[in-house]
Protein backbone atom coordinates (compact mmCIF):
# COMPACT_ATOMS: atom_id res chain seq x y z
CA UNK A 1 0.00 0.00 0.00
CA UNK A 2 1.44 3.28 0.80
CA UNK A 3 4.62 4.50 2.73
CA UNK A 4 2.73 6.79 5.08
CA UNK A 5 -0.09 5.05 7.00
CA UNK A 6 -3.29 7.16 6.69
CA UNK A 7 -2.70 8.79 3.52
CA UNK A 8 -4.41 5.86 1.22
CA UNK A 9 -7.62 7.18 3.40
CA UNK A 10 -6.71 10.54 2.56
CA UNK A 11 -6.98 10.68 -0.65
CA UNK A 12 -10.25 8.61 -0.38
CA UNK A 13 -11.39 11.03 1.67
CA UNK A 14 -10.83 13.84 -0.62
CA UNK A 15 -12.43 12.16 -3.27
CA UNK A 16 -15.51 12.11 -1.54
CA UNK A 17 -15.33 15.36 -0.13
CA UNK A 18 -14.97 16.35 -3.74
CA UNK A 19 -18.11 14.21 -4.68
CA UNK A 20 -20.07 16.52 -2.34
CA UNK A 21 -20.58 19.71 -4.66
CA UNK A 22 -20.96 17.66 -7.85
CA UNK A 23 -23.50 15.53 -6.61
CA UNK A 24 -25.59 18.36 -5.20
CA UNK A 25 -25.14 20.58 -8.71
CA UNK A 26 -25.87 17.37 -10.57
CA UNK A 27 -28.81 16.71 -8.39
CA UNK A 28 -30.17 20.00 -8.21
CA UNK A 29 -29.57 21.00 -12.36
CA UNK A 30 -31.96 17.65 -12.69
CA UNK A 31 -34.35 19.18 -10.71
CA UNK A 32 -34.67 23.18 -10.71
CA UNK A 33 -36.50 24.70 -13.44
CA UNK A 34 -35.31 26.44 -15.95
CA UNK A 35 -36.28 30.37 -16.08
CA UNK A 36 -35.72 32.65 -19.11
CA UNK A 37 -35.55 36.47 -19.11
CA UNK A 38 -33.11 39.09 -19.71
CA UNK A 39 -34.01 40.76 -16.29
CA UNK A 40 -32.76 37.98 -14.04
CA UNK A 41 -29.60 37.91 -15.17
CA UNK A 42 -28.27 41.13 -14.84
CA UNK A 43 -26.00 42.31 -12.22
CA UNK A 44 -27.67 42.86 -8.74
CA UNK A 45 -26.76 46.47 -7.20
CA UNK A 46 -30.01 47.11 -5.43
CA UNK A 47 -32.23 47.01 -7.39
CA UNK A 48 -31.09 49.98 -9.58
CA UNK A 49 -29.30 49.58 -13.19
CA UNK A 50 -25.82 48.58 -12.61
CA UNK A 51 -23.60 51.61 -13.32
CA UNK A 52 -20.31 50.07 -14.83
CA UNK A 53 -17.97 47.10 -14.56
CA UNK A 54 -16.61 45.74 -11.46
CA UNK A 55 -13.34 44.54 -13.62
CA UNK A 56 -11.83 47.65 -13.39
CA UNK A 57 -8.14 48.56 -11.54
CA UNK A 58 -8.40 49.66 -8.15
CA UNK A 59 -6.40 49.85 -5.02
CA UNK A 60 -6.40 47.04 -3.35
CA UNK A 61 -5.73 48.50 0.21
CA UNK A 62 -4.29 44.91 1.94
CA UNK A 63 -1.50 44.13 -0.26
CA UNK A 64 1.07 45.42 2.41
CA UNK A 65 -0.56 43.15 4.96
CA UNK A 66 -0.49 39.86 2.42
CA UNK A 67 3.61 40.87 1.94
CA UNK A 68 3.41 40.74 5.63
CA UNK A 69 1.42 37.57 5.60
CA UNK A 70 3.98 35.99 3.83
CA UNK A 71 6.61 36.64 5.93
CA UNK A 72 4.90 35.13 9.48
CA UNK A 73 3.03 32.10 7.59
CA UNK A 74 6.44 31.23 6.64
CA UNK A 75 7.99 31.63 9.54
CA UNK A 76 4.91 29.22 11.40
CA UNK A 77 5.86 26.83 8.73
CA UNK A 78 9.27 27.05 9.69
CA UNK A 79 8.06 27.00 13.65
CA UNK A 80 6.11 24.13 13.74
CA UNK A 81 8.67 21.19 13.05
CA UNK A 82 10.58 22.75 16.08
CA UNK A 83 7.94 23.22 18.07
CA UNK A 84 7.18 19.12 17.11
CA UNK A 85 10.41 18.42 18.10
CA UNK A 86 11.04 20.66 21.35
CA UNK A 87 11.26 17.58 23.93
CA UNK A 88 14.50 16.43 22.07
CA UNK A 89 15.96 19.49 21.21
CA UNK A 90 16.99 21.39 24.83
CA UNK A 91 17.71 25.13 25.72
CA UNK A 92 20.12 25.13 22.43
CA UNK A 93 17.28 24.74 19.98
CA UNK A 94 14.96 27.50 22.24
CA UNK A 95 17.37 30.04 22.10
CA UNK A 96 18.27 29.57 18.36
CA UNK A 97 14.17 30.07 17.96
CA UNK A 98 14.39 32.99 20.48
CA UNK A 99 16.85 34.44 17.56
CA UNK A 100 15.02 33.99 14.65
CA UNK A 101 11.15 35.15 16.19
CA UNK A 102 13.65 38.51 17.27
CA UNK A 103 14.38 39.19 13.96
CA UNK A 104 10.69 38.75 12.38
CA UNK A 105 9.77 40.82 15.54
CA UNK A 106 11.82 43.54 14.03
CA UNK A 107 10.68 42.79 10.81
CA UNK A 108 6.66 43.78 12.32
CA UNK A 109 7.96 46.68 14.34
CA UNK A 110 9.38 47.95 11.15
CA UNK A 111 6.13 47.27 8.93
CA UNK A 112 4.30 49.04 11.72
CA UNK A 113 6.22 52.00 12.12
CA UNK A 114 6.29 52.74 7.92
CA UNK A 115 2.60 52.31 8.32
CA UNK A 116 2.56 49.10 6.25
CA UNK A 117 -0.43 47.78 8.99
CA UNK A 118 -2.66 50.92 8.57
CA UNK A 119 -5.45 50.73 6.76
CA UNK A 120 -5.51 54.69 5.20
CA UNK B 1 -4.88 2.00 25.05
CA UNK B 2 -6.88 1.17 21.48
CA UNK B 3 -10.07 1.66 20.94
CA UNK B 4 -12.92 -0.17 19.40
CA UNK B 5 -11.09 -1.24 15.93
CA UNK B 6 -14.58 -1.64 13.91
CA UNK B 7 -12.80 -1.88 10.40
CA UNK B 8 -11.27 -4.83 11.91
CA UNK B 9 -14.27 -6.50 13.07
CA UNK B 10 -15.80 -5.59 9.56
CA UNK B 11 -12.54 -6.95 7.46
CA UNK B 12 -12.65 -10.02 9.39
CA UNK B 13 -16.89 -11.11 9.30
CA UNK B 14 -16.12 -10.40 5.51
CA UNK B 15 -13.56 -12.79 5.39
CA UNK B 16 -15.32 -15.05 6.84
CA UNK B 17 -17.63 -14.61 4.16
CA UNK B 18 -15.02 -15.33 1.49
CA UNK B 19 -13.77 -11.96 0.83
CA UNK B 20 -10.32 -11.23 0.44
CA UNK B 21 -8.35 -9.51 3.25
CA UNK B 22 -7.55 -6.62 1.08
CA UNK B 23 -10.98 -6.00 -0.80
CA UNK B 24 -12.58 -6.05 2.77
CA UNK B 25 -10.48 -3.56 4.03
CA UNK B 26 -10.90 -1.38 0.67
CA UNK B 27 -14.55 -1.47 1.09
CA UNK B 28 -14.37 -0.93 4.85
CA UNK B 29 -12.57 2.49 4.28
CA UNK B 30 -15.14 4.27 2.46
CA UNK B 31 -18.39 3.16 4.74
CA UNK B 32 -17.09 5.84 7.87
CA UNK B 33 -16.44 8.56 5.36
CA UNK B 34 -19.68 8.93 4.31
CA UNK B 35 -20.89 8.55 8.02
CA UNK B 36 -18.73 11.64 8.65
CA UNK B 37 -20.23 13.25 5.54
CA UNK B 38 -23.82 12.87 6.35
CA UNK B 39 -23.15 13.73 10.43
CA UNK B 40 -22.02 16.84 9.45
CA UNK B 41 -24.76 17.96 7.08
CA UNK B 42 -27.03 16.68 9.70
CA UNK B 43 -24.90 18.35 12.33
CA UNK B 44 -24.75 21.82 9.95
CA UNK B 45 -29.09 21.32 10.01
CA UNK B 46 -28.99 21.14 14.04
CA UNK B 47 -26.70 24.43 13.95
CA UNK B 48 -28.70 25.95 11.78
CA UNK B 49 -31.87 25.38 14.00
CA UNK B 50 -30.20 25.83 17.35
CA UNK B 51 -28.90 29.16 16.04
CA UNK B 52 -32.16 30.17 14.70
CA UNK B 53 -34.04 29.30 18.16
CA UNK B 54 -31.33 30.63 20.30
CA UNK B 55 -31.43 34.05 18.22
CA UNK B 56 -35.34 33.98 18.17
CA UNK B 57 -35.18 33.52 22.36
CA UNK B 58 -32.73 36.34 22.88
CA UNK B 59 -34.90 38.49 20.43
CA UNK B 60 -37.84 37.74 22.38
CA UNK B 61 -39.63 35.87 19.54
CA UNK B 62 -39.99 32.32 18.57
CA UNK B 63 -37.95 31.46 15.43
CA UNK B 64 -38.86 28.34 13.38
CA UNK B 65 -41.68 26.33 14.86
CA UNK B 66 -43.63 24.94 12.00
CA UNK B 67 -41.53 21.91 10.37
CA UNK B 68 -40.41 19.35 12.61
CA UNK B 69 -41.16 19.59 16.60
CA UNK B 70 -40.64 22.94 17.40
CA UNK B 71 -39.03 23.47 13.71
CA UNK B 72 -36.39 21.30 14.50
CA UNK B 73 -36.00 20.19 10.97
CA UNK B 74 -36.65 23.58 9.16
CA UNK B 75 -32.81 23.17 7.89
CA UNK B 76 -33.47 20.25 5.63
CA UNK B 77 -36.27 21.32 4.19
CA UNK B 78 -34.88 24.97 3.58
CA UNK B 79 -32.25 22.16 1.86
CA UNK B 80 -34.32 20.70 -0.19
CA UNK B 81 -36.21 23.97 -1.23
CA UNK B 82 -33.34 25.39 -2.37
CA UNK B 83 -32.54 22.20 -4.44
CA UNK B 84 -35.18 23.06 -6.83
CA UNK B 85 -34.63 26.51 -7.15
CA UNK B 86 -33.47 28.07 -10.66
CA UNK B 87 -29.93 28.42 -10.83
CA UNK B 88 -29.11 32.02 -11.91
CA UNK B 89 -25.61 32.89 -13.47
CA UNK B 90 -25.61 36.84 -14.22
CA UNK B 91 -24.77 37.21 -18.06
CA UNK B 92 -21.58 39.66 -17.05
CA UNK B 93 -20.40 37.03 -14.84
CA UNK B 94 -17.44 34.32 -15.54
CA UNK B 95 -19.43 31.09 -15.71
CA UNK B 96 -16.62 28.72 -15.12
CA UNK B 97 -15.10 30.49 -11.60
CA UNK B 98 -18.79 31.22 -10.80
CA UNK B 99 -19.45 27.63 -10.49
CA UNK B 100 -16.33 26.60 -9.13
CA UNK B 101 -16.09 29.27 -5.88
CA UNK B 102 -18.70 27.87 -4.01
CA UNK B 103 -17.05 24.09 -4.35
CA UNK B 104 -13.76 25.20 -3.71
CA UNK B 105 -15.35 26.81 -0.47
CA UNK B 106 -16.68 23.50 0.57
CA UNK B 107 -14.20 21.11 -0.32
CA UNK B 108 -11.01 22.04 2.17
CA UNK B 109 -14.27 22.27 5.10
CA UNK B 110 -15.35 18.77 4.62
CA UNK B 111 -11.83 17.58 3.70
CA UNK B 112 -10.43 18.91 7.48
CA UNK B 113 -13.15 16.38 8.85
CA UNK B 114 -10.35 13.76 8.23
CA UNK B 115 -8.44 14.78 11.46
CA UNK B 116 -10.92 15.04 14.22
CA UNK B 117 -11.05 12.22 16.64
CA UNK B 118 -14.84 11.41 17.81
CA UNK B 119 -13.09 8.96 20.33
CA UNK B 120 -11.00 6.87 21.12
CA UNK B 121 -9.74 5.07 17.57
CA UNK B 122 -12.98 6.59 16.25
CA UNK B 123 -11.00 9.01 13.69
CA UNK B 124 -10.63 8.89 9.60
CA UNK B 125 -7.57 8.65 9.69
CA UNK B 126 -4.73 9.89 12.07
CA UNK B 127 -2.14 11.21 9.74
CA UNK B 128 1.25 12.40 11.71
CA UNK B 129 1.04 15.74 10.65
CA UNK B 130 -3.03 16.16 11.71
CA UNK B 131 -3.40 19.68 13.15
CA UNK B 132 -0.93 21.14 10.56
CA UNK B 133 -3.24 19.46 7.75
CA UNK B 134 -6.12 21.19 8.93
CA UNK B 135 -4.63 24.35 8.89
CA UNK B 136 -2.90 23.90 5.46
CA UNK B 137 -6.43 22.73 4.41
CA UNK B 138 -8.41 25.57 5.82
CA UNK B 139 -6.58 28.17 4.16
CA UNK B 140 -8.13 27.25 0.43
CA UNK B 141 -11.38 28.17 1.36
CA UNK B 142 -10.63 31.98 1.31
CA UNK B 143 -9.13 31.33 -2.48
CA UNK B 144 -12.82 29.88 -3.45
CA UNK B 145 -14.73 33.02 -1.64
CA UNK B 146 -12.25 35.29 -3.57
CA UNK B 147 -13.17 33.22 -6.83
CA UNK B 148 -16.44 33.77 -6.12
CA UNK B 149 -16.16 37.11 -5.30
CA UNK B 150 -14.76 38.42 -8.67
CA UNK B 151 -16.49 35.61 -11.05
CA UNK B 152 -19.58 37.59 -9.99
CA UNK B 153 -18.92 40.82 -11.16
CA UNK B 154 -20.85 42.46 -8.56
CA UNK B 155 -19.23 45.04 -6.70
CA UNK B 156 -20.45 44.30 -3.60
CA UNK B 157 -19.38 40.53 -4.45
CA UNK B 158 -15.58 41.67 -5.07
CA UNK B 159 -15.58 43.72 -2.03
CA UNK B 160 -16.80 40.97 0.00
CA UNK B 161 -14.30 38.55 -1.27
CA UNK B 162 -11.59 40.92 -1.07
CA UNK B 163 -12.54 40.99 2.33
CA UNK B 164 -12.75 37.55 2.77
CA UNK B 165 -9.53 37.35 1.83
CA UNK B 166 -7.56 40.07 4.44
CA UNK B 167 -9.85 38.85 6.83
CA UNK B 168 -8.36 35.45 6.43
CA UNK B 169 -4.76 35.74 6.25
CA UNK B 170 -4.65 38.45 9.28
CA UNK B 171 -5.97 35.43 11.91
CA UNK B 172 -4.16 32.57 9.89
CA UNK B 173 -0.89 33.59 11.86
CA UNK B 174 -2.12 34.39 16.00
CA UNK B 175 -4.38 30.73 14.98
CA UNK B 176 -1.18 29.16 14.06
CA UNK B 177 1.11 30.39 16.84
CA UNK B 178 -1.35 29.49 19.35
CA UNK B 179 -1.80 25.89 18.48
CA UNK B 180 2.02 25.63 17.93
CA UNK B 181 2.31 26.20 21.43
CA UNK B 182 -0.43 23.60 22.02
CA UNK B 183 1.92 21.50 19.40
CA UNK B 184 4.49 22.06 21.51
CA UNK B 185 3.09 20.87 25.06
CA UNK B 186 2.25 17.64 23.33
CA UNK B 187 5.83 17.25 21.28
CA UNK B 188 3.18 15.99 18.21
CA UNK B 189 0.89 17.35 15.68
CA UNK B 190 -1.33 14.25 15.41
CA UNK B 191 -4.90 15.25 17.07
CA UNK B 192 -5.00 12.04 18.70
CA UNK B 193 -1.64 12.50 20.42
CA UNK B 194 -2.75 15.63 21.45
CA UNK B 195 -5.72 14.52 23.61
CA UNK B 196 -4.24 12.16 25.05
CA UNK B 197 -1.35 14.13 26.07
CA UNK B 198 -4.27 15.58 27.94
CA UNK B 199 -5.27 12.44 29.78
CA UNK B 200 -2.08 12.22 31.61
CA UNK B 201 -3.06 13.05 35.20
CA UNK B 202 -5.06 9.68 35.89
CA UNK B 203 -8.35 10.60 37.56
CA UNK B 204 -7.50 14.10 37.64
CA UNK B 205 -7.12 14.27 33.67
CA UNK B 206 -9.41 17.53 34.03
CA UNK B 207 -6.32 19.85 35.40
CA UNK B 208 -4.55 18.32 32.29
CA UNK B 209 -6.69 19.78 29.76
CA UNK B 210 -4.77 21.99 27.76
CA UNK B 211 -7.13 25.29 28.58
CA UNK B 212 -5.21 25.93 32.12
CA UNK B 213 -1.97 25.37 30.79
CA UNK B 214 -2.50 27.93 27.91
CA UNK B 215 -5.23 30.25 29.03
CA UNK B 216 -3.65 32.97 26.42
CA UNK B 217 -3.62 30.59 23.72
CA UNK B 218 -7.14 29.61 23.92
CA UNK B 219 -8.31 33.29 24.20
CA UNK B 220 -6.31 33.93 20.81
CA UNK B 221 -7.84 30.69 19.33
CA UNK B 222 -11.22 31.67 20.16
CA UNK B 223 -10.73 35.24 18.84
CA UNK B 224 -9.43 33.78 15.55
CA UNK B 225 -11.24 30.75 14.88
CA UNK B 226 -14.27 33.37 15.23
CA UNK B 227 -12.80 35.93 12.36
CA UNK B 228 -11.62 32.63 10.25
CA UNK B 229 -15.31 31.06 10.40
CA UNK B 230 -15.93 34.34 9.62
CA UNK B 231 -18.95 34.43 12.30
CA UNK B 232 -20.25 37.82 14.00
CA UNK B 233 -18.63 40.43 15.15
CA UNK B 234 -16.13 39.37 12.38
CA UNK B 235 -18.62 38.92 9.58
CA UNK B 236 -17.08 41.34 7.70
CA UNK B 237 -17.25 39.78 4.44
CA UNK B 238 -21.14 39.62 4.24
CA UNK B 239 -21.56 42.37 6.60
CA UNK B 240 -25.07 42.25 5.05
CA UNK B 241 -26.12 46.17 6.02
CA UNK B 242 -23.15 47.29 3.87
CA UNK B 243 -22.35 44.19 1.39
CA UNK B 244 -25.74 42.93 0.75
CA UNK B 245 -24.26 38.94 1.28
CA UNK B 246 -20.41 39.92 0.57
CA UNK B 247 -19.01 36.99 -1.88
CA UNK B 248 -22.79 35.28 -2.72
CA UNK B 249 -24.56 37.99 -3.55
CA UNK B 250 -25.20 36.57 -6.78
CA UNK B 251 -25.78 33.15 -5.99
CA UNK B 252 -29.15 31.36 -6.20
CA UNK B 253 -29.99 27.54 -5.29
CA UNK B 254 -27.85 25.06 -4.77
CA UNK B 255 -24.91 27.31 -5.19
CA UNK B 256 -25.81 29.19 -2.66
CA UNK B 257 -26.57 25.83 -0.41
CA UNK B 258 -22.99 24.90 -0.77
CA UNK B 259 -22.10 28.13 0.67
CA UNK B 260 -24.70 28.33 3.80
CA UNK B 261 -23.40 24.85 4.27
CA UNK B 262 -19.69 25.24 4.48
CA UNK B 263 -20.42 28.09 6.62
CA UNK B 264 -21.85 26.40 9.42
CA UNK B 265 -19.70 23.37 8.03
CA UNK B 266 -16.61 25.40 9.32
CA UNK B 267 -18.45 26.88 12.31
CA UNK B 268 -18.60 23.09 13.86
CA UNK B 269 -15.17 22.32 12.69
CA UNK B 270 -13.68 25.01 14.34
CA UNK B 271 -15.76 24.01 17.46
CA UNK B 272 -14.74 20.68 17.40
CA UNK B 273 -10.69 21.31 16.91
CA UNK B 274 -11.53 23.87 20.05
CA UNK B 275 -12.50 21.32 22.08
CA UNK B 276 -9.69 18.75 20.41
CA UNK B 277 -7.01 21.73 21.15
CA UNK B 278 -8.48 22.34 24.39
CA UNK B 279 -10.76 21.08 26.08
CA UNK B 280 -9.40 17.28 25.95
CA UNK B 281 -11.54 16.30 23.17
CA UNK B 282 -13.10 12.82 24.14
CA UNK B 283 -12.11 12.80 27.06
CA UNK B 284 -14.90 13.22 30.54
CA UNK B 285 -14.22 15.17 33.35
CA UNK B 286 -13.09 11.87 34.90
CA UNK B 287 -11.53 9.77 32.35
CA UNK B 288 -13.28 6.62 32.22
CA UNK B 289 -10.31 4.07 31.88
CA UNK B 290 -8.61 4.42 35.31
CA UNK B 291 -12.19 5.12 36.51
CA UNK B 292 -12.84 1.56 35.42
CA UNK B 293 -9.96 0.23 36.92
CA UNK B 294 -11.35 1.35 40.48
CA UNK B 295 -14.41 -0.45 39.81
CA UNK B 296 -11.73 -3.72 38.45
CA UNK B 297 -12.98 -3.30 35.05
CA UNK B 298 -10.32 -4.29 32.69
CA UNK B 299 -10.49 -1.89 29.70
CA UNK B 300 -10.31 -4.76 27.31
CA UNK B 301 -13.65 -5.42 28.44
CA UNK B 302 -16.31 -5.10 25.54
CA UNK B 303 -18.71 -3.49 27.21
CA UNK B 304 -17.05 -0.92 28.79
CA UNK B 305 -15.05 -0.23 25.62
CA UNK B 306 -18.76 0.16 23.73
CA UNK B 307 -19.61 2.37 26.86
CA UNK B 308 -16.43 4.09 26.39
CA UNK B 309 -16.80 4.90 22.30
CA UNK B 310 -19.92 6.17 23.12
CA UNK B 311 -19.03 8.33 25.77
CA UNK B 312 -16.67 9.76 23.99
CA UNK B 313 -18.69 10.77 20.83
CA UNK B 314 -21.18 12.12 23.47
CA UNK B 315 -18.73 14.39 25.18
CA UNK B 316 -17.11 15.44 22.17
CA UNK B 317 -20.53 16.30 20.12
CA UNK B 318 -21.31 18.65 23.44
CA UNK B 319 -18.10 19.91 23.47
CA UNK B 320 -18.76 21.26 19.85
CA UNK B 321 -22.25 22.26 21.10
CA UNK B 322 -20.90 24.38 23.64
CA UNK B 323 -18.72 26.16 21.52
CA UNK B 324 -21.38 26.91 18.63
CA UNK B 325 -23.69 28.41 21.60
CA UNK B 326 -21.08 30.57 22.17
CA UNK B 327 -20.18 31.53 18.88
CA UNK B 328 -24.35 32.10 18.78
CA UNK B 329 -23.87 34.48 22.35
CA UNK B 330 -21.29 36.23 20.53
CA UNK B 331 -22.81 37.46 17.73
CA UNK B 332 -25.99 38.75 19.58
CA UNK B 333 -23.72 40.65 22.25
CA UNK B 334 -20.99 42.19 20.47
CA UNK B 335 -21.31 44.98 17.62
CA UNK B 336 -19.47 43.88 14.01
CA UNK B 337 -15.99 45.45 13.93
CA UNK B 338 -14.87 47.77 11.64
CA UNK B 339 -12.53 46.51 9.09
CA UNK B 340 -9.52 48.72 10.70
CA UNK B 341 -10.56 47.70 13.69
CA UNK B 342 -10.38 43.88 12.51
CA UNK B 343 -6.71 44.19 11.04
CA UNK B 344 -5.52 46.19 13.82
CA UNK B 345 -7.11 43.66 16.21
CA UNK B 346 -4.82 40.73 14.89
CA UNK B 347 -1.92 42.40 13.54
CA UNK B 348 -1.17 44.50 16.32
CA UNK B 349 -2.81 42.94 19.20
CA UNK B 350 -2.97 39.37 18.73
CA UNK B 351 -0.09 38.36 16.58
CA UNK B 352 2.67 39.72 19.06
CA UNK B 353 0.96 38.14 21.92
CA UNK B 354 0.43 35.25 20.39
CA UNK B 355 4.46 35.15 20.13
CA UNK B 356 4.29 35.89 23.53
CA UNK B 357 2.82 32.95 24.47
CA UNK B 358 4.59 30.75 22.14
CA UNK B 359 7.97 31.57 24.10
CA UNK B 360 6.46 31.79 27.19
CA UNK B 361 5.30 27.90 26.55
CA UNK B 362 8.76 26.72 25.36
CA UNK B 363 10.28 28.31 28.50
CA UNK B 364 7.97 27.36 30.73
CA UNK B 365 8.20 22.96 29.09
CA UNK B 366 11.69 23.32 28.77
CA UNK B 367 11.74 24.64 32.77
CA UNK B 368 9.00 21.60 33.15
CA UNK B 369 11.70 19.42 31.59
CA UNK B 370 14.44 20.03 34.08
CA UNK B 371 12.67 20.24 36.65
CA UNK B 372 10.38 16.82 35.99
CA UNK B 373 7.18 18.52 36.52
CA UNK B 374 4.47 19.65 35.25
CA UNK B 375 3.66 22.42 37.73
CA UNK B 376 5.30 25.29 35.80
CA UNK B 377 2.53 24.98 33.20
CA UNK B 378 0.59 26.08 34.96
CA UNK B 379 2.24 29.83 35.40
CA UNK B 380 0.24 30.90 32.32
CA UNK B 381 -3.02 30.31 34.52
CA UNK B 382 -1.62 32.33 37.00
CA UNK B 383 -0.79 35.18 34.65
CA UNK B 384 -3.77 35.32 32.67
CA UNK B 385 -6.10 35.47 35.93
CA UNK B 386 -4.09 38.06 37.52
CA UNK B 387 -4.43 40.28 33.79
CA UNK B 388 -8.27 39.61 34.41
CA UNK B 389 -8.09 40.99 37.58
CA UNK B 390 -6.11 43.84 36.98
CA UNK B 391 -8.39 45.01 33.67
CA UNK B 392 -11.57 44.48 35.44
CA UNK B 393 -10.34 46.77 38.05
CA UNK B 394 -8.85 49.46 35.87
CA UNK B 395 -12.14 49.14 34.28
CA UNK B 396 -14.25 52.41 34.99
CA UNK B 397 -17.23 51.46 37.11
CA UNK B 398 -20.52 53.61 35.59
CA UNK B 399 -20.86 56.84 38.13
CA UNK B 400 -24.25 55.21 40.45
CA UNK B 401 -27.16 57.01 38.93
CA UNK B 402 -28.49 59.56 40.92
CA UNK B 403 -31.20 58.52 42.98
CA UNK B 404 -34.46 60.12 42.28
CA UNK B 405 -35.02 62.63 45.02
CA UNK B 406 -38.42 61.61 46.86
CA UNK B 407 -40.59 63.06 48.67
Amino acid sequence: MFVLSGYDALLIFLMLSALVPVLALTISSLLRPKGSGAFRTTTYESGVDPRGDSWIQFNIRYYMFALVFVVFDVETVFLYPWAAAFNQLGLLAFIEALIFIAILVVALVYAWRKGALEWT
Amino acid sequence: MEGIDLGNAFAQSLSGLGVPADVARALWLPLPMIVILLTVTVGVIAAVWGERKWSGMMQQRWGPTIIGLGGSIQGAADGVKLLIKEDIIPIKADPWLFTLGPAIVIIPVFFSYLVIPFGQGLVLSDITIGIFFIIAVASISPIGALMAGYASNNKYALLGGLRAAAQSISYEIPLALSVLAIVMMSSSLSTVDIVEQQETLGLFSFFSWNIWRQPIGFVIFLISALAETERAPFDLPEAESELVAGHHTEYTGMKFALFYLSEYANLILASLIASVLFLGGWSFIVPLEPLAALFGIEAANPVFQVVNALVGISVTILKATFFVFLAILARWTLPRVRIDQLLDLGWKFLLPVSLFNLLLTAALVLLSNTLKTTLPLYLPLVIFVGLVFVAMSLQKRPAAKPTAARA
